[in-house]
């Protein structure tokens, strides 16, 4: 068990209460659960690390409690009643400073001391969608709902929410704009917090500036977007929708740059890896796929056989000897950029991509010279 | 007359002569196309007559698709066919002579390929064993039913306005379904409808939906809190357009046959289905009703069976009979616009393959 648990990549909340853990790299997928046990109001609704360096999972179930989950032992360490079912689901769990933070949808936002019972509790008003730990001050923590505008808390000053946005002004036909946040993204190294809406919206916002009204907002599809996450490198975004469409936006400008194809089902959780140009998508079609954020392919997927509910990616180091693939071509085109002109540099990347990705492949094929050699490929 | 007979005559001639002139003209035809490229590599372009040469053919070799004469072109093409046929069915001679004469030793008959037979794997298919399946299936949103702890209760109704030919296939649909209910649409809304239902103690919504006087699509609701499925509906054919019919169904409760819905979501979708009809068929009925699953439409069948002896069965069918297909599967009872779903069909990404299904 705790061999498994160690080279697992990517942990997974289900319904079923099983927290699944998948290793790329040697592309196996296990169950870490009692199968004798299994409920269903053990349905995984959030999950977090509970330490710095991603040795602990932090599991919150329906029914109130929030169990630890250690990676390098492979079991279930410890758990703690954090609330009851009656107020709701989890809708966000972070961890400052040895202390849980913990959020469910009737508003009520607890932070649970270690040891000790009393709790800080702070309500930021009721249907509540989505709480989040902003990663670099640890203390800030947001929220936002149906009907309940993005608010920023300080955890040592719970009194009054720091930032609180204003709606929308009215649109052309003098109506008021819904609010309906559902999903938050700290953007690092500034104070911009992103929101995605269940009305098709994303929504940038500026503490820092006197405007409480959002400084960006972009549209995409028709249906709700149900997840949000930031990439690793920090102007675009990648948000996915109730229909299963995954798109990556620009930040500065507000455009859309490409859809990230596959996806069946709603996506409930998504994640950029921090470093590698990765994103894992789950959601109710019962898959883990992994894309590129590159080339917007696929680069893995894994059928899990429950539906899904949230995801955590692991930065270690296991994660980028799965992406071998990309990373050979990597070096191989640095190279080239040394020896050989851009023009052949472009022309053999291109190539490559098409040996290496079955996607990129049928593109290829598409634009082939020889009206013949187009056949054949597609056949393929 | 004697004019006449030699009119006649020389128009025979004439016709005869045609005929030959036309066998001349393709054994012309064929000559002339040979000598034709020939002429034309001398005359067009060097990259041709290096292409002839590198090649391995010679005397160089024509294309059909050259002759610009249509009518010689086709005559070509038909004669080409019948050589093929010939040289397949000498071939197949051959073979079956060659498999008589090893008797026993002969190796195996070769299984044509199908669609069905060259499926690509599907690794969402439900292994019978999967205990996190059983558990899922278990507590899922029909484990109500399949529990024994509710009996089926449909609505049925059409979208607004419905024509006649909606309106016999609902009320048929309603002989065919027992405990089921039919209802006029009255242009109310579905989200206001669903709690009502609720409360009466439905358990399924069917709303029969159409366009040019023809049912085209299907929504089908399971009520407490379960997955709404919209299928396109196809091929609707009412009692009285079916040939060789029985008479009407009775009361009794038919049986139902489930076929070939071997993927996780082809089992929500066989679930869903099989969730429409009471428990215990009454076998007295001889009545069974079959949702057959073939390369993702799903075929319905109502039919009332005899057995005649042990060995054969008579087999009337009654009914009426369409083919589905799932558009959508969503999570949650009908929201179109905010609900979840579990499955969208996408044709540009899923109806690439010609050879993969999802149910």
């Amino acid at each position: 068990m705790a061999a498994k648990s160690q080279i697992c990549s990517i942990w997974l909340g289900s319904e079923t209460g099983i927290l699944k853990g998948v290793s790329l790299s040697k592309k196996q997928a296990f169950n870490f659960c009692e199968m004798n046990s299994l409920s269903r109001d053990q349905e995984v609704c959030v999950m977090a690390w509970g330490d710095e360096n991603e040795s602990e999972v932090l599991v919150g179930s329906v029914n109130g409690t929030v169990s630890t989950f250690s990676t390098d032992k492979g079991i279930f360490t410890g758990s703690r009643e954090c609330g009851d079912p009656s107020q709701g689901r989890f809708t966000g769990l972070a961890v400052t400073d040895s202390s849980l933070i913990t959020c469910v949808e009737s508003g009520l936002l607890k932070v649970w001391k270690e040891g000790s019972t009393d709790t800080v509790e702070v309500n930021v008003g009721s249907g509540i969608c989505r709480m989040r730990q902003n990663p670099s001050q640890r203390h800030r923590v947001a929220t936002g709902g149906k009907e309940n505008p993005l608010k920023v808390w300080d955890l040592e000053r719970p009194d009054k929410a720091i930032f609180s946005a204003k709606n929308v002004a009215h649109d052309w036909l003098d109506m008021r704009v819904p609010v309906w946040v559902r999903d938050i993204g700290f953007i690092p190294d500034s104070d911009k917090i992103v929101t995605c809406t269940g009305h098709h919206q994303v929504r940038v916002y500026d503490p820092s500036t006197s405007q409480k009204r959002p400084v960006l907002e972009a549209q995409f599809g028709e249906y709700p977007l149900t997840a949000l996450s930031l990439t690793a490198n920090q102007n675009t975004v990648v948000v996915g929708n109730t229909h299963g469409e995954l798109a990556t936006l620009d930040l500065r400008k507000g455009l859309m740059c490409g859809c990230l194809k596959g996806l069946s089902g709603a996506v409930r959780g998504l994640q950029c890896h921090p470093s590698l140009p990765l994103v894992a998508s789950c959601g109710l079609d019962r898959f883990l796929r992994v894309h590129s954020l590159e080339d917007r392919s696929l680069q893995h997927k894994v059928y899990l056989k429950s539906r899904l509910n949230c995801v955590l990616l692991s930065s270690r180091e296991q994660e980028s000897s799965s992406v071998d693939v990309t990373g050979d071509v990597e070096e191989v085109k640095a190279e080239e950029d040394k020896d050989e002109d851009e023009v052949w540099d472009t022309m053999e990347t291109v190539t490559e991509k098409s040996k290496k990705r079955p996607a990129e492949k049928e593109k290829a094929a598409v634009t082939g010279v020889d009206g013949k050699k187009k056949k054949k490929l597609a056949k393929k | 007359m004697f004019r006449s007979a030699s009119a006649m005559d020389t128009t025979k001639l004439s016709t005869s002569e045609s005929v030959s002139k036309k066998k001349g003209k393709k054994a012309k035809k064929q000559v002339q196309s040979e000598e034709k490229p020939v002429v034309e590599m001398d005359t067009v372009s060097e990259v041709k007559v290096e292409k002839s040469t590198s090649g391995a053919t010679f005397p160089p070799s024509f294309s059909m698709s050259e002759i610009k004469n249509k009518q010689r072109r086709h005559m070509m093409f038909i004669r080409l066919k019948q050589e093929k046929r010939k040289q397949k069915l000498e071939l197949k001679k051959k073979m079956k002579r060659e498999r008589e004469a090893l008797g026993d030793k002969a190796p195996p008959k070769e299984v044509p390929k199908t669609i069905e037979n060259q499926r690509v794997y599907d690794e969402t298919t439900v292994n019978p064993e999967d205990e996190e399946v059983a558990f899922d299936e278990g507590t899922d949103e029909f484990s109500a039913y399949f529990n024994r702890l509710t009996n089926p209760k449909v609505l049925i109704t059409t979208s607004d306005r419905p024509r006649t030919r909606t309106v016999k296939f609902i009320e048929q649909l309603a002989t065919v379904i027992p405990d089921a209910h039919v209802y006029y649409r009255r242009g109310l809304a579905l989200k206001r409808v669903i709690p009502q239902c609720v409360s009466h103690g439905f358990t399924y919504l069917l709303v029969v939906n159409e366009d040019r006087k023809m049912p085209n699509g299907l929504v089908l609701c399971h009520l407490p809190d379960g997955p709404t499925a919209h299928f396109k509906v196809s091929g609707v054919r009412l009692r009285k357009e079916m040939k060789r019919r029985g008479k009407e169904p009775t009361e009794h409760t038919p049986e139902v046959i489930l076929n070939n819905f071997t993927t996780r979501l082809g089992h929500t979708v066989g679930r869903l289905l099989a969730a429409l009809f009471p428990h215990d068929p009454q076998f007295v009925g001889r009545q069974v009703a079959t949702f057959h699953n073939q390369r993702d439409f799903i075929f319905f069948r109502f039919h009332r069976y005899i057995f005649k002896n042990e060995k054969r069965v008579g087999i009337q069918e009654l009914g009426p009979r369409f083919t589905l297909k799932l558009r959508s599967l969503q999570k949650g009872t009908f929201d179109s616009k905010f609900g979840e779903y579990e499955w969208v069909h996408k044709r540009h990404e899923m109806d690439s393959c010609r050879r993969k299904f999802h149910l």
